[in-house]
């Protein structure tokens, strides 16, 4: 079967929540896997959405196109306020996240926040909202993310989200204790972090994607192992779910995201 | 006043003349208490729950040089900023959403220095409202570490006395005015929301004026029997005032839904003309229309009604 790059993406973000309790996700790509998750590899889990959303049941075809809307709340089993729904992250209850970026380095680090500088920058973009936040405080983190050389720099222009800053200690040595940067799942491969230098390591490529094509849409030097794994091809049952997620298409196009036009309240 | 400076944050709200009994007034009258040079915290979270007929009334009645506040930031911070009102925006996120892109209109602001733009984490900003709220000067936390976040902001760290760990501090964030739209109040002012509560009864408490708008004002007796449903008191409020679809084309949870495809003409008017198609927005949705009514007048009852069942079907109430 046939696939784009975001349905492989977001099938292979969704295999990573096999065994997770809960998961902070937001909109987009994100919250497909995770809904996808519910539907294959982990029945019971609890999605988290940022507007203080705690597990609702996603209706295929109309997911949220914000984390503050009445979409992302449907049948949920609690609405706290916003600062309470981070302050669980805090406490340790949430599992893992879900995170993304403009801008990815070597040591897991994102922005999106400014390219360029804070002060005078070239582009202003939107802005942490609640990355920082997940990538600080939930157990686990996994980046998901489209797999471009612009996107993947040698050190981003600003630190919106820690990853491993650094690299080595350093993330711990900020005061940073508890959370990690696991993996980052892209449309290409998944990458995980050496374990002393913490330096983004090659851990498998999508099946049809070779070593070069992987290394030719990364913008620094990956650690490459002797043995690269070829990930599980994505079975018919995780692409027809997946799509009856999101009939239209509006999330799985190859950008990952819809344009405004599609946007004109047609899944009522 | 200084970040965290919870002294004279109290010592405002103890000045403030004595409010007995009923608060129920318009729209005008409660923005009159709104001074050129304030820090306006908007209460809701991007498209929900905006505060939209206190925001439009700012605007008409000309207030400058604000500072505004907001969780996560929607067009109406792109209003301000095209009104030539602002002089800095304190948030964690500005936009409407993924499939409107970024906003031209912040771009064009930041990238040319014409305001200040501080940036939070979601709950770092969150925090902030929550340590005023508590009226305290700051509140400890784990977010924000290690980030260049750190540097964007007055934040400090600290070594914690009891454990000796790294701690980010957030100073309290005491906003002049807070505005706030909500499901129902009685004529006191006791306020309930329905759904999601965001940073609303933080937002309340930390603001020394706060103006709120409600769908519905309902008896008293109405209140007194759902007291475990108000979640900011009447002795909180200085303004109040009944305005049905106050937060429209925005969201109010359970009562209407966004109207996205008007979000999309208005972005396709920017991708066209830039700010100045916000200035023309603004002329024909805010400055020409005297009254909130006015303004609903030009989405027609059609629009309303019928973003009023999307809602109770996306709530399975149909």
């Amino acid at each position: 079967m046939s696939y784009s790059p975001s349905e492989i993406l977001a099938i292979a973000a969704a295999r990573q929540l096999a065994g997770v309790t809960s998961v902070f996700a937001g909109v987009g790509i994100p919250l497909l896997s995770a809904v996808l998750a519910q539907r294959t590899v982990a029945p019971n889990l609890t999605i988290v959405v940022e507007g203080g959303m705690i597990g609702p049941q996603l209706i295929p075809g109309r997911l949220p196109i914000s984390t503050n809307e009445m979409r992302g709340a449907y049948r949920a089993q609690m609405l706290p306020g916003i600062t309470d729904t981070f302050l669980l992250a805090q406490r340790g209850f949430l599992d893992m996240g879900f995170v993304g970026g403009a801008q990815i380095d070597r040591y897991g680090n994102l922005n999106s926040s400014v390219v360029g500088s804070y002060r005078a920058p070239k582009v202003r973009l939107p802005g942490s909202g609640g990355a920082n936040d997940i990538i600080s405080l939930c157990r686990r983190v996994i980046v998901v993310t489209m797999h471009e050389r612009r996107r993947f720099v040698p050190r981003v222009d600003f630190v919106t989200s820690p990853g491993f800053l650094n690299g080595g200690n350093a993330r711990k040595q900020a005061g940073l204790l508890f959370g990690r940067v696991t993996r980052v799942v892209t449309h290409l491969g998944i990458m995980g972090f050496d374990e002393e230098t913490k330096a983004m390591r090659l851990e498998s490529l999508h099946p049809g994607v070779s070593l070069k094509d992987l290394i030719d849409h990364t913008g620094f030097e990956l650690l490459i192992p002797e043995k690269v794994a070829v990930t599980e091809p994505p079975t018919p049952l995780e692409l027809d779910l997946l799509r009856s997620l999101d009939p239209d298409s509006k999330y799985l196009r190859s950008e990952g995201h819809p344009p405004a036009s599609s946007r004109e309240n047609k899944d009522h | 006043m200084k970040p965290g400076d919870f002294v004279e944050a109290r010592r405002r709200l103890e000045n403030k003349p004595i409010v007995t009994g009923e608060k129920l007034t318009t729209l005008s009258e409660a923005v009159q208490r709104v001074r050129d040079g304030d820090h306006i915290a908007i209460g809701g979270c991007l498209f929900s729950r905006t505060p939209l007929g206190l925001l439009m009334e700012i605007l008409r009645q000309g207030r400058r040089d604000l500072t505004l506040s907001r969780n996560l930031m929607c067009y109406e911070g792109e209003w301000f900023m095209a009104a030539g009102a602002v002089e800095a925006l304190v948030t964690s996120w500005f936009g409407i959403g993924l499939p409107w892109g970024l906003s031209k209109v912040l771009r064009e602001q930041v990238e040319n220095a014409k305001i200040r733009f501080e940036e939070w984490s979601h709950l770092g900003l969150g925090l902030r409202y929550r340590a005023a709220a508590m009226g305290v000067p700051f509140l400890p936390t784990v977010t924000m570490l290690g980030s260049d976040l750190m540097t964007a902001t007055p934040t400090k760290t600290m070594e914690c006395p009891f454990t000796g760990q790294t701690l980010c501090l957030v100073p309290a964030l005491f906003p002049d005015v807070a505005l706030l739209h909500v499901h129902r109040a009685d004529r006191f002012g006791n306020c309930q929301i329905d759904g999601y509560p965001h940073m609303d009864a933080d937002i309340a408490r930390a603001a020394t004026t706060v103006l709120v708008t409600a769908e519905k004002i309902v008896p008293e007796d109405e209140i007194r029997s759902h007291p475990d449903r108000t979640v900011i008191p009447g002795i909180a409020i200085d303004a109040l005032v009944e305005v049905p679809y106050g937060a429209f084309p925005h969201e109010c949870y359970g009562l209407y839904e966004a109207d996205f495809a008007h979000f999309d003409a208005y972005v396709a008017e920017i991708k066209a003309k830039g700010t100045q198609a916000v200035r023309e927005y603004l002329d024909h949705y805010v400055h020409k229309r005297r009254s909130h009514k006015e303004y609903l007048a030009l989405f027609g009852e059609e629009a309303l009604s019928r973003q009023s069942r999307y809602a109770r079907e996306l709530l399975g109430r149909s």
